[in-house]
């Protein structure tokens, strides 16, 4: 079995490309300026409780959205004819090849307030809206960025459901809603939870969604620790302290979040 | 029924209009003769032109390529090895080390970033401090340091990249009979060989699929480069980020349409190559498995990193 070898170059490359970073950013956490073992930066988060519950409520919001979004069209997906599948599952990927600032660069000449939303609105007689520079600006860019997580792993484990299981629930007597309920649904779980992991991760810690659609009034943790490593308030000891907490945060969720979900699949918790 | 399957199209037409809608504006104004982003003004093609004249950004259009096929070239081959010999490997260390490759996709690509950020300085300091001594010792000047830039970005990528690779290869490598290579080798196939003649044509589908999915992912980063490139190099998603500040140019938007369709073309052939393959030897696989990946054997999940 020489062929386990094969294996050794890339053991060596994720200790130091992916194992030693995270361990830099625990000692940086722990340390202040002089390099001296110190809490201050933990100490002083309470500082920030305002930023990382902005952040982690819109993330919230949009990972919802994308849930209510994402799921029915997986399951409406699942059930068109293949080409239908694969032609609509090409074009969920295929904005993905624009780059994303651009993609998000563009939502702000569609929702300005002459932008194009706000000029159909007029054009049908409603009155504009105001949706640039707010919150709500932030959750329709992590929607439109974030969507397709959420869809394809959902749509991967559908797909995957044996169709005979279906039938001998519809054998039984069990009528569609039933068979969604006590069937599909449950068995699509490991999906729905990777997803929402999918979704929520980059929703809590972007920084670039949050300066260019909310127009630098939501300060978002990415924002937070974007500045303590690249912006003019430099320090990173601060910033893997805050990255550290963020982090912790949300391992915590997506534990209580398997717990809840029976912990199903292996393949997503860190 | 049918009222249904209208209810369901209207449903997905519905958001293949929202995935598009900020798509078909870029494309739409790449063409206009005026640099306003929400105002039309007549068609003209003076961005592209203009394009060709700006080295700024075609010098970050090659990095950004660049930097994606290289590390698309380096993941898939050590992504490749790897999966092979995670594949022969017992379960335990096999899925603690699957847990390890995953970290990079589930991770959140600031702290990606900013802690590959952090070892890379951390390195070029240990490495300065280092070539200090060697020098004095030696008596020579040699620079020794590892500075943010295009090196450092490849590295990053690869890393974030490998990850995709083995997860499209694993599950190719289950369905694989392992009786197939041993009878290769019994009928006097030199290991090498039977690696290639019997276990690369059954995985190369799941090869093609982590490939396509890296290089996306390449070419779609904006955080982990940010993080790692430092001031000297810039991508094309850093330029256009550096612009956000005052007014993107479209100039951007006149390369982005390019490589955009660039990309749909060859989807495009690759589906008509493929669907020509199915109807002569009805073998489905190849390429766009990126997409029936998802349907068949699912690597752990599409993951991709946003």
């Amino acid at each position: 079995m020489k062929k386990r070898g094969l294996a050794i170059p890339y053991i060596i490359w994720m200790a130091i490309f992916v194992v030693s970073p995270l361990i830099i950013v625990i000692i940086y956490a722990f340390t202040n300026e002089t390099g001296q073992f110190s809490l201050e930066h933990f100490q002083g988060m309470g500082l920030y409780s305002g930023v990382f519950g902005t952040s982690f409520f819109l993330a919230f919001v949009a990972t919802a959205f994308c849930l209510l979004i994402g799921y029915p069209l997986a399951y409406v997906l699942s059930r068109e004819s293949p080409n239908v599948r694969k032609i609509s599952l090409i074009l969920i990927m295929l904005p993905m090849w624009m780059n994303f600032l651009l993609r998000t660069y563009a939502w702000m000449s569609i929702l300005e307030s002459n932008g194009f939303l706000n000029r159909f609105l007029v054009f049908i007689g409603l009155p504009p809206l105001h949706i640039i520079n707010t919150e709500a600006a932030v959750v329709i860019g992590m929607i439109y960025n974030f969507l397709p997580f959420m869809v394809l792993p959902i749509y991967s484990v559908i797909i995957k459901i044996d169709h005979k299981v279906i039938e001998a629930a519809q054998d039984l007597g069990a009528n569609s809603i039933v068979v969604f309920r006590r069937i599909i649904f449950p068995l699509s779980l490991p999906g729905v939870l990777s997803g929402i992991t999918m979704v929520f991760i980059p929703s809590v810690s972007t920084f670039v969604i949050s300066k260019l659609l909310g127009g630098g009034m939501t300060l978002l943790l990415g924002d937070l620790i974007e500045t303590q490593f690249l912006g003019n308030t430099y320090n990173p000891h601060l910033g893997s302290a805050i990255s550290l907490v963020m982090m912790a945060i949300v391992m915590i969720c997506m534990a209580v979040m398997h717990r809840f979900g029976e912990g199903e699949e292996e393949a997503v918790l860190l | 029924m049918r009222k249904h399957r209208v209810g369901s199209r209207l449903f997905i037409g519905l958001i293949a209009l929202f995935l598009y809608a900020p798509i078909v504006v870029l494309i739409v104004f790449s063409f206009n003769a005026t640099k306003s982003r929400t105002l039309w003004a007549g068609f003209s093609f003076e961005w592209y032109i203009k394009l060709f004249q700006d080295s700024r950004i075609m010098s970050a259009c090659t990095t950004t390529l660049l930097v994606a096929v290289l590390a698309t070239l380096i993941a898939m081959v050590v992504g490749t090895a790897t999966a092979i010999g995670f594949s022969s490997m017992k379960k335990r260390p096999r899925s603690f080390f699957l847990l390890l490759n995953n970290i990079p996709l589930i991770n959140a690509d600031i702290i990606t970033g900013v802690s590959l950020m952090l070892l890379f300085v951390f390195m070029g300091t240990a490495l300065a401090g280092f070539g200090r001594i060697i020098n004095h010792m030696v008596g020579t000047s040699t620079g020794f340091h590892v500075q943010l830039g295009f090196l450092t970005l490849l590295l990053a990528h690869i890393t974030f990249d490998i990850p995709y690779v083995i997860l499209s290869i694993t599950p190719k490598l289950r369905q694989l009979d392992k009786n197939l290579f041993e009878a290769a080798q019994d009928l006097g196939a030199p290991p090498w060989q039977s690696f290639w003649k019997v276990v690369l044509p059954e995985i190369r589908p799941g090869i093609f699929n982590g490939m396509l999915i890296a290089f996306t992912m390449s070419i779609d980063d904006f955080v982990i480069s940010y993080f790692t490139a430092g001031s000297g190099v810039s991508t094309l998603a850093m330029e256009i980020y550096s612009m956000t500040r005052k007014r993107i140019s479209p100039e951007i938007n006149a390369i982005s349409t390019l490589l955009f369709l660039i990309v749909l073309l060859l989807l495009i052939i690759i589906n008509i190559r493929q669907v020509r393959q199915d109807k002569t030897n009805a073998r489905p696989d190849t390429m766009l498995s990126a997409i029936d990946t998802t349907e068949e054997d699912s690597a752990p999940y599409p993951t991709m990193n946003a």
